[in-house]
Order: C-alpha cells, then sequence, then structure tokens
C-alpha cells in the first residue's frame, strides 16, 4: 500500500462523501435548516430507483431521469408543504421535523418493502477497473462517482453565481427580510431550493445504491459522513464539502494503511482537529 | 452553523432520541397486546390453571430485522400448535407469547426484557438472534433469577460476552447454538476439500462477534496448517477495503474468510472485482446467510461458501408440530412466497424447547422451570437439545455444516450443503467448487 495508492482510494472515496453532503450543504447554505433526514432520503432514492428499474427493466442509469425529477418535486412538496411552517427564529423546530421524517421514512421502507438486502446491478460495471503503472488499480465506478460529484458541484457553482435564480438564493441565505422586500417569494424559493437539493441527493442515492447493498437501516450512517464532510468544508460552501469529503477520505485511507482499526476513528479526528483549529471549517461563507 | 448551535443539536438528538423510543416503546406495546389477545380470549376449559406467560424478544426492525422477519409466521404456527393450552404438573393452562421487538439495539432489548420481567411477570424467557439481543436479555434473567432459554448466537460470545465462567456457569440462562470452533472445522474441512496454496486472508468486523473471532480463529487456523495474514477489525461504516485487499494479494491468499455485515462485504467483494483479486473460495461467515443477501450480490454470489446451521435438508422434525424441516419450509413459502432462511428453524425450536420445557416442570414456578430446562432431552426441529454434554454447563451445541451458493431453481439462488463431515448425519447436497471468473 504506498502513498499514491492511498491518496488516490482517499479521493475517490472522498468523491463520495462529497456527494452525500451535496444536498445537506445546500439546504443548510440557504435556510439554515439541518436535515436530519438526510441519509434516510438518501435510501428512499435508491428505494425509489430500485422500483423504477424493477417495473420498467432499465438500467439504474436510465432510472435517474425519473428519481431526480421525481425527487425534485418531493423536495418542493416537502419544504412547501411541510418544511416552511416549521421556519422561524429557533433552530429546533425544523431538526425536530426532519427527525421524525427520518423515523417515519426508515418504517415506511421496512413496512413496504422488508428488511431483505438489495443493490442496483449495472453488471461488468460493477467491478471494471483502469490498471495503472506500478500496479495502482482504479475502480471506474468510484471513479464515476467522483466524476458525478464534481458536475453537480460545477452546476450548482454556476446556478448559485451566474443565474438570476442563484442570485435570489444569495439573497434570501443573506437575509430573507430584505430579499423578501425585493420581491422575492422565500416560500417558493426555499421550496426551489429544497427540490434542487433533493434530485442531488437521488443522485447520490442511486449511485450508492450501485457501489452497496442498502436496506431501509442504511441511512443514518450516511448522514454522519455527510455532516463531517460539509463541516470540514465549512459551511455553506460547496467547493469546501467537496474538500471536506476527500479530507475525510484520504484521513479514513491513512488510518487503514496504520491499522484496520484506526481508518473510520481517523476521519473523525481529522474532523476533530478541524473543528478545533477552524471551527468554521477550511472555507467559511457564512459567519454567523 | 455556529458551534452553540451545533451543541443545541447535540443536545435535541438525545431528547429526541429518547422521544422517539417512547413512541415506539408504546407502539410496540400495543403490537404486543394485539398479538397476545387472542390467546386471552379463549376460554378457560375446565379446572384450567392461570395463563402461563412466555416473553419472546427477538430483532423485528432495525439493521438485523432479517433474523426476525419470519416471527409471526412462526408465532402464528406455534399458537396454532398449542391450542387451549399445555398441561403442567396436572393442570391445563393457556398460554400466552408476548412478543417484542429489540429494534436490533441491545439496550432497547434490556429495556423490553426488564418490562417483560417486572410488568408481565413471564414465567419464562425467550431471545434469539445474535449477542445483541440474547445477551442482554439473558442479563436481565439472570439478575431478576427468570429461566431463560435463548439461541442463535455462537456460544462464545453468548457465554464469554456475557463474562461467564466455566467453572460456575449460570443459574437461569441456558443455551443452544453452535461454536467458533465448529466454525473453524467446518469452513476448514471446506476450504481442504479443494486443491489451494493454504494462504488464508482473515478481516473481521470491529463488534462483538467479530472481536471473539479475531481472538480465537487466527490461532486455531494457522494451526490447522493455513498460512493466515490477519487484516484486522473493520469498522462497520467503513466504505472502503482497498488498503487490507491489497495486503491479501501481496500475501497471496487464495481463501478469504471473514465476519461481514452484508453491507460491508458487498462492498469488499466489489472492491475485490475492481482490484483484480480473485481467491478461489470466500467464506464470509454472517454476511450471506440469507438469500437476499446474495441475491443483492449479482452474479458475483455464485459459489460464495457460508456457514449452514439449519436447512430443509436437515433431517429433523419439530416435536411440537410434527412437521420436517422440509415441510416447514414448504409452508413457509407458501403462506409468506418467500424462501426459508436460517433463523426460521432455530425461531420455531427456541419456542418449542420452552414449551417442552413447561410441560416437564413440577411446578409453575421460577426454580421447578429452570431445573426442567437443565434436564431437558429433546429432539427440535434444530436437532437433539439437552444441556448435559455442552462445552459449558448452559450451552448446548447444535450441528454445523458447511454450504454454497448456487443459481437457484424458483429463487435467484439455492444453498447446497456442501461440507457435513463434522454431522454427517446430515447429507451433502453437491460437491464444493472454487469461484469461477469470468
Amino acid at each position: 500500500m504506498n502513498v499514491m495508492t492511498i491518496l488516490i482510494q482517499g479521493t475517490l472515496l472522498g468523491g463520495l462523501y462529497a456527494l452525500f453532503a451535496i444536498g445537506l450543504s445546500l439546504t443548510f447554505g440557504i435556510m439554515r435548516v439541518v436535515n436530519i433526514a438526510h441519509g434516510d432520503l438518501i435510501t428512499l432514492a435508491a428505494f425509489a430507483a430500485l422500483v423504477v428499474t424493477d417495473t420498467l427493466a432499465i438500467s439504474p442509469f436510465v432510472a435517474l431521469g425519473v428519481v431526480v425529477p421525481l425527487f425534485f418535486a418531493l423536495g418542493y412538496l416537502l419544504q412547501r408543504g411541510l418544511l416552511n411552517r416549521t421556519l422561524g427564529d429557533s433552530i429546533l423546530p425544523p431538526l425536530l421535523v426532519t427527525f421524525g421524517l427520518s423515523v417515519i421514512i426508515q418504517n415506511v421502507l421496512l413496512e413496504v418493502f422488508g428488511a431483505n438486502i438489495r443493490r442496483l446491478p449495472v453488471g461488468n460495471l460493477e467491478t471494471a477497473s483502469l490498471q495503472l503503472p506500478a500496479g495502482i488499480a482504479i475502480g471506474v465506478f468510484p471513479l464515476i462517482v467522483f466524476a458525478a460529484a464534481l458536475i453537480c458541484l460545477g452546476a450548482l457553482q454556476y446556478l448559485l453565481y451566474r443565474t438570476r435564480l442563484g442570485r435570489a438564493f444569495r439573497a434570501t441565505s443573506d437575509d430573507p427580510e430584505t430579499a423578501e422586500l425585493m420581491g422575492i417569494d422565500n416560500r417558493h424559493l426555499y421550496a426551489l431550493a429544497m427540490g434542487i437539493a433533493l434530485a442531488f441527493t437521488a443522485l447520490a442515492g442511486v449511485l450508492f445504491a450501485i457501489r452497496t447493498t442498502f436496506d431501509p437501516a442504511s441511512g443514518p450512517i450516511r448522514l454522519i459522513f455527510a455532516f463531517e464532510a460539509v463541516i470540514i468544508g465549512g459551511l455553506g460552501s460547496l467547493w469546501g464539502t467537496l474538500l471536506g469529503g476527500v479530507v475525510l477520505g484520504i484521513a479514513q485511507s491513512i488510518g487503514a494503511a496504520i491499522s484496520l482499526e484506526w481508518q473510520i476513528l481517523a476521519g473523525h479526528i481529522a474532523f476533530m482537529i478541524i473543528l478545533v483549529l477552524k471551527p468554521d471549517g477550511l472555507f467559511p461563507r457564512t459567519q454567523d | 452553523m455556529s458551534q452553540s448551535d451545533e451543541r443545541n443539536t447535540a443536545d435535541l438528538m438525545t431528547i429526541d432520541g429518547i422521544g422517539r423510543r417512547r413512541v415506539l416503546r408504546s407502539l410496540a406495546v400495543s403490537g404486543a397486546s394485539a398479538l397476545a389477545a387472542p390467546a386471552l380470549m379463549i376460554k378457560p376449559a375446565q379446572a384450567a390453571g392461570r395463563p402461563i406467560k412466555i416473553g419472546f424478544v427477538s430483532p423485528q426492525t432495525g439493521p438485523i430485522a432479517a433474523f426476525g422477519e419470519a416471527d409471526t409466521f412462526i408465532l402464528d404456527g406455534v399458537r396454532k400448535a398449542l391450542g387451549k393450552g399445555i398441561v403442567v404438573a396436572g393442570t391445563e393452562h393457556p398460554v400466552q407469547i408476548i412478543y417484542k421487538d429489540s429494534q436490533s439495539n441491545p439496550n432497547r432489548a434490556a429495556e423490553v426484557a426488564a418490562q417483560l420481567i417486572n410488568n408481565d411477570k413471564v414465567d419464562i424467557m425467550l431471545a434469539s438472534s445474535t449477542s445483541d439481543t440474547v445477551n442482554p436479555v439473558a442479563d436481565q434473567c439472570e439478575l431478576a433469577g427468570v429461566p431463560c432459554v435463548t439461541s442463535d448466537d455462537p456460544w462464545q460470545a453468548y457465554f464469554f460476552g456475557r463474562k461467564g465462567d466455566p467453572k460456575k456457569g449460570f443459574d437461569w440462562t441456558y443455551h443452544f447454538f453452535w461454536g467458533f470452533e465448529n466454525i473453524a472445522e467446518v469452513f476448514s474441512n471446506m476450504w481442504n476439500s479443494l486443491p489451494s496454496n493454504k494462504s488464508l486472508g482473515l478481516l473481521f468486523s470491529n463488534d462483538p462477534d467479530g472481536i471473539a473471532a479475531n481472538e480465537q480463529l487466527p490461532g486455531v487456523f494457522a494451526k490447522m496448517g493455513f498460512t493466515v495474514t490477519t487484516a484486522g477489525l473493520y469498522t462497520a461504516t467503513t466504505d472502503d477495503f482497498s488498503a487490507q485487499i491489497a495486503q491479501f494479494k501481496k500475501a497471496n491468499v487464495e481463501i478469504v474468510m471473514g465476519i461481514f455485515t452484508p453491507p460491508a462485504f458487498a462492498t469488499f467483494w466489489t472492491q475485490c472485482g475492481q482490484q483484480g483479486f480473485r481467491p478461489k473460495l470466500v467464506t464470509p461467515a454472517k454476511a450471506v446467510l440469507f438469500p437476499s443477501a446474495v441475491a443483492a450480490l449479482g452474479p458475483r454470489g455464485v459459489n460464495l461458501t457460508t456457514e449452514v446451521w439449519w436447512s430443509p435438508h436437515h433431517p429433523f422434525k419439530s416435536g411440537l408440530t410434527g412437521q420436517t424441516a422440509q415441510q416447514f419450509c414448504d409452508e413457509y413459502t407458501r403462506v409468506t412466497k418467500r424462501q426459508w432462511t436460517q433463523p426460521l428453524g432455530f425461531k420455531h425450536a427456541t419456542l418449542e424447547v420452552a414449551i417442552d420445557v413447561l410441560k416437564r416442570a413440577k411446578k409453575l414456578e421460577a426454580a421447578a422451570i429452570r431445573d426442567a430446562i437443565a434436564e431437558t432431552n429433546y429432539n427440535s426441529l434444530v436437532g437433539p437439545i439437552q444441556w448435559k454434554t455442552g462445552p459449558v454447563r448452559n450451552v448446548c451445541l447444535t450441528p454445523l455444516v458447511g454450504g454454497q451458493w448456487r443459481k437457484g431453481k424458483s429463487f435467484p439462488y439455492d444453498l447446497d450443503i456442501v461440507n457435513s463431515q463434522s454431522a454427517p448425519s446430515i447429507k451433502p447436497d453437491s460437491v464444493i467448487q472454487p469461484i469461477i471468473y469470468t
């Protein structure tokens, strides 16, 4: 296990964590809402993709064309119909509601799909790899996941900083009251933000379900790495989220190279160190 | 989010965690009483005694819910077989089975066990499926002096996991299953029946099962003549195994054995493919027990090997319903449209052993029931049960054989028994094969 392999595998793993974290980063950045149900929404997307691939007999990649718009709509309705009502001075009501949502999603999935372990099959792509010199092998699928994280972040960057909608998002994020005075409908805007966040979450869920198996209880574990990636990178910062994921991934790879017991712990330790040294994360966009 | 916000989040999650448990608990209680209602409605027969209460703790929700998936089917079958009740010391008593969900959580398992003991005042406690369910329940019973029968957890994890002393044993709690020595024997029998370089790679989960295995198995396999490469203990949330795979490749490992959770194994096995690591045999204990877990691996599930504690081909019968293992599984598939799983047999056996114990109890009180457990000599759906000749006083060993997953006929995968040197009464279905790579 040489240094090169550690860095490559760690970076690829970081791409996965960043992908998990994008939706979380976006909802926090704009609405200051921490979505505790994020991990369960990833699992829900995986199950939705499973239903789509099974009933239409199509590849999981094609199923994205159904699941992503579906989750956009779900996000919009969820925010408009439920979460908007919880927004206010206190951060607690949305937290409580999303926590409840997390419990509901898990139990509904268990009731509907049972406890069986599932996976989205993509045939040989699952185990395909590129051979590099010095005996380094890179899985094609982890590479796709990393590329997907880059493309998503790039697209989101464009949306937020180059479009009218993005300007409205940023304005609302900075000062909701003034934005409203300027004629922005915050409720609609928040719903759009949640819709976009869930569209990315759906993508993350489908890629996650191809990468490994999932069951109704898989969600909460995903939440912690997404949280850590967001916080390491700096809340609300998009590229910081990617960097946060990569820091977490490389820390875990280094830990694993030392001793397997250190793998996950090393990631948490890196998280702790960054929290102590830079409590706002590496690239804090918001100072509140 | 600022630091103070985060602290709020952390506080909230604790408070909320309790709230959630409370809600679920009340749901579980109402569920349990709904289940118990039919037993209460049975009109007392002549000279009927008080209802006998059996507490049963099992994971019906949460990460290990697959173990409890058949519980409703099993309870229905047992309740039907019991009819009006059983005769204990000359008096007929109706039987009430109070079922509680452990939610795959050891704290919750201890909590519901305490409820069953203190509120329901159960006469005998049952629990099954993994240390996380069995150990906390047995501990509560040992403390409260309630007779307890458990199954489906390797006996070392049950006995030493509860700080048992082999000289003294436990007073109230009894267990039947196999142990790590059986796993070592069965696995090595399987591996030795194929030509290989005997280079073995080991990888364990960092949980009670994996820690116990990590302490015992590497030494045992080394003594059996395998060259052992131990990669250590991985955390359940691991998403990357490339370091361990590199280590196995370097040691030219041809056989991989580990204790895995199913998602961790799926990640590991996919990465083996990506990294071009092609062992001849892979035996991930615990990870491929269930057909659904193998089906989730797609075509790469073919010829994975596993421990088999029970199958429709085991030559045993239920002493309660008279069904053979095959009949029992066929009935399960007919009613639920699902493929049989190994916990089926053990869940049923745990209940039927308890009923046999109650029938033999001289009196309907804790000490008499406990003595009846110790005196058990019973032929169950998973084989003979008696606590006279076990490795320790409170443990009865059941047979273990080796199996291999094959492309299935009516379901995606079928489990063939490929090695039964350790339990010759069970006949192999086919001969072990190396994993085929295309």
